[in-house]
């Protein structure tokens, strides 16, 4: 009864967590993975596993080394030093073409040559396998990505979406042991991406077979991934559940770079074990938050606050910890949601936003208006880098 | 908002197109290609074309009939009877002109294998050299140009003359001298040395343009390297192959300084003969009517390369 209380994070509970199972064997095995380009670092000693029938997504901005990581997997590259093993086997020295996995790339690259049924044999008719289970595979393929009518076409008669969808039954009908996407969605326009991202995740639990997606889209890593890899500078950041890396993120840098955050620099005055309790110039009652882990009082930490975690007031709430007090400097509107631009006496500008739940508000929220900000000591990440 | 019965507002971008019957600059500007076209190809062909309907008189001009601007109709219908095609029976009736006629597009054929088997590893090496490197062999190939073509074939004769640079090179290295020029072999390595340029130009575009992620994704569904040349690199570069290879032949079939210069007497080419027509034996009309049937001839391989330029086009 005395143990610590255990944040229940985010809203999905997901059986699948092979990571989470010390005899599991991991599918593939980054040790201490480092590629250097001249006197750059892409990758810097990056040691990562990922399990059977997983979804992994490599989340980080451009150049951060999450393509370079996946390219070495495909053995575009081969790392500097440390060790890729898949399925047990070592890699190194392997070219791509003995390697069982397949990419799909980022340009999709389609043979402008072949048709559509063709691109799909590619790989089949590159393993000799016979012709007639060539064509049922094809076809198996053509069903499988909703594209029956479009085996004769030739790549440039189709649309963004449908070349999509032809690169990715390209690889997948090999049956490699993983399927490497490299920003898989990045040409979509909006909507189509959105459709496309449930429409991966669907396809993945269908055939089980293991995906690596590199990305720097969070909404795409997010939706379809079951783990998250946010990457920064070559290194690794932050691995966990989508839920895990959004709302208890390790660092300032990943909180900031997955959606957007609030962050009160503090020093810590109580740790009692389940509350920390930090004080700041920017809030008078105080800041608390609950935390599991301990952070040694007298230290500077930083408070992280996602804006919907954010309750606006227009009355002014009881005084006490978590209370700001600001004026609106600006307000978003984007139909779901507003944003709420309140600037602090100090001068900074605190991020709130609120679901458009209903139609009608009794009192809208304007332009300058006096508000006050409050949020729950368990809406609250303590970060202490 | 769908369309209703008010009057649309007028939109501004209209004005930008050309009002109703006024031929806009672009569309006169269309006209002159085909003036070009019309003065300096229609009209000559037509001349020779002409003159390959003649008969051969001892004159000057040596030929006839000659239109009498003078007789009005009647002498246009006077001058329309004299035409006929007996140059043109006299080709059929002549085998050498036959033999030269196959004999030049065995050389055109032949020079244009020879071109593709050393064109394409050279475009394809340059292709896959770093694009500095690339412009330095770009500046190679196209460097000889800037030399007379007379100077270069020239060139030739010294290098292969029974006392040139090769046999004197032979004879360092202790091996015996060969007899190239004045036969076909020179005229195959002049021609292969002339339109090397031609052959390599249009392939090293197709391969430069290549999409190395192509090459990748071949590699990545399991194709050797190898592999990836037989099933990617070269079908994608196919229709390189073919405007190298038309730009090379049909010039080639017609070519003339090359086999004049080093090729031997018993070289037989249509260009050679049209000259031998024109200026040993004076027959204008044979010369024009071989020079007819060698066009028609090339019509052909012409017309598939528009094809294949148009086909190029759209894919870009």
């Amino acid at each position: 009864m005395n143990a610590k209380p255990r944040l229940n994070i985010g809203a999905v509970r997901s059986s699948f967590a092979p990571w989470a199972d010390p005899l599991a064997k991991p599918l593939v095995r980054f040790d201490q993975v480092t590629k250097r380009f001249g006197g750059e670092t892409a990758v810097d000693a990056v040691s990562l596993d990922i399990y059977e029938g997983e979804f992994f997504a490599l989340l980080g901005p451009s150049g951060c080394g999450k393509t370079t990581l996946m390219r070495m997997l495909a053995g575009f590259e081969e790392p500097d030093a440390g060790r890729i093993t898949l399925a047990g086997q070592d890699l190194a020295g392997q070219p791509p073409h003995l390697r069982p996995v397949n990419m799909m790339f980022q340009s999709y690259a389609l043979f402008p040559h072949l048709s559509v049924a063709q691109n799909i044999a590619f790989g089949l008719r590159q393993q000799k396998r016979p012709k007639d289970e060539v064509a049922a595979r094809v076809d198996e393929m053509l069903a499988l990505v909703r594209l029956e009518g479009l085996a004769h076409r030739k790549p440039h008669q189709l649309s963004g979406g449908q070349r999509q969808r032809v690169a990715l039954a390209r690889a997948i009908a090999p049956k490699p042991k993983m399927l490497l996407l490299d920003e898989p969605l990045g040409a979509l326009d909006r909507k189509l991406r959105e459709e496309t991202q449930f429409e991966l995740m669907a396809l993945q639990q269908r055939l089980g077979m293991t995906f690596l997606i590199v990305t720097h889209d969070q909404e795409e890593a997010m939706i379809t991934a079951d783990r998250i890899a946010v990457m920064r500078a070559g290194q690794l950041a932050q691995i966990g559940r989508p839920a895990e890396v959004y709302e208890a993120p390790n660092s300032r840098y990943v909180a900031d770079f997955i959606g957007d955050v609030n962050l009160f620099e503090a020093r810590v005055t109580e740790d009692d074990g389940d509350i920390i309790r930090l004080a700041s110039p920017e809030a008078p009652g105080g800041l608390e938050a609950i935390e599991d882990d301990e952070v040694p009082v007298g230290s500077t930490a930083w408070l992280a606050v996602r804006p919907e975690k954010m309750r606006v007031h227009l009355d002014p709430p009881p005084p006490g910890p978590n209370r700001l007090e600001g004026q609106v400097a600006d307000i978003g509107y984007l139909g779901d949601w507003t944003t709420y631009l309140v600037e602090l006496p100090g001068g900074r500008t605190i991020r709130a936003a609120r679901a458009n739940a209903s139609r009608v508000v009794d009192r809208p929220v304007d332009w300058d208006d006096k508000v006050w900000l409050t949020f729950a000591p368990d809406s609250a990440v303590v970060l202490t880098r | 908002m769908t369309a209703t019965g008010a009057p649309r507002p007028r939109r501004p971008w209209r004005r930008l197109g050309r009002p109703r019957g006024n031929p806009s600059w672009e569309a006169r500007a269309a006209f002159l290609p085909y003036l070009w076209l019309g003065l300096f190809f229609l009209a000559p062909f037509l001349l020779v074309a002409k003159l390959s309907l003649s008969d051969v008189v001892l004159a000057i001009p040596p030929y006839a009939p000659r239109l009498d601007w003078g007789a009005g109709l009647a002498g246009l219908a006077a001058f329309v009877q004299a035409l006929d095609f007996e140059a043109y029976a006299r080709m059929g009736q002549d085998g050498l002109y036959l033999a030269a006629y196959l004999s030049s597009l065995k050389f055109a054929a032949v020079a244009t294998l020879i071109l593709l088997l050393t064109g394409y590893p050279l475009a394809y090496g340059m292709a896959r050299c770093r694009p500095s490197v690339r412009q330095a062999l770009l500046m190679a190939v196209i460097l000889p140009f800037w030399t007379s073509f007379l100077i270069r074939v020239y060139a030739w004769i010294a290098i292969l003359k029974p006392a040139g640079l090769l046999n004197m090179a032979l004879s360092q290295v202790g091996l015996p001298p060969v007899d190239i020029l004045n036969t076909d072999t020179a005229v195959y390595i002049g021609l292969v040395y002339a339109y090397l340029p031609f052959m390599v130009l249009p392939l090293y575009a197709v391969l430069e343009r290549q999409d190395d992620s192509l090459l990748e994704a071949a590699a990545d569904l399991g194709c050797t390297p190898f592999q990836t040349f037989w099933r990617v690199t070269f079908p994608l570069s196919l229709p390189g192959v073919a405007a190298g290879a038309l730009l090379c032949f049909i010039p080639m079939v017609g070519e003339f300084v090359i086999p004049d210069l080093l090729g031997g007497s018993g070289t037989l080419m249509l260009g050679k003969t049209i000259w031998t027509e024109f200026f040993s034996n004076r027959d204008w009309p044979a010369a024009s009517a071989v020079a007819i049937v060698l066009l028609a001839t090339l019509v052909i391989p012409i017309v598939l390369f528009q094809r294949q330029q148009t086909k190029l086009m759209e894919q870009r």
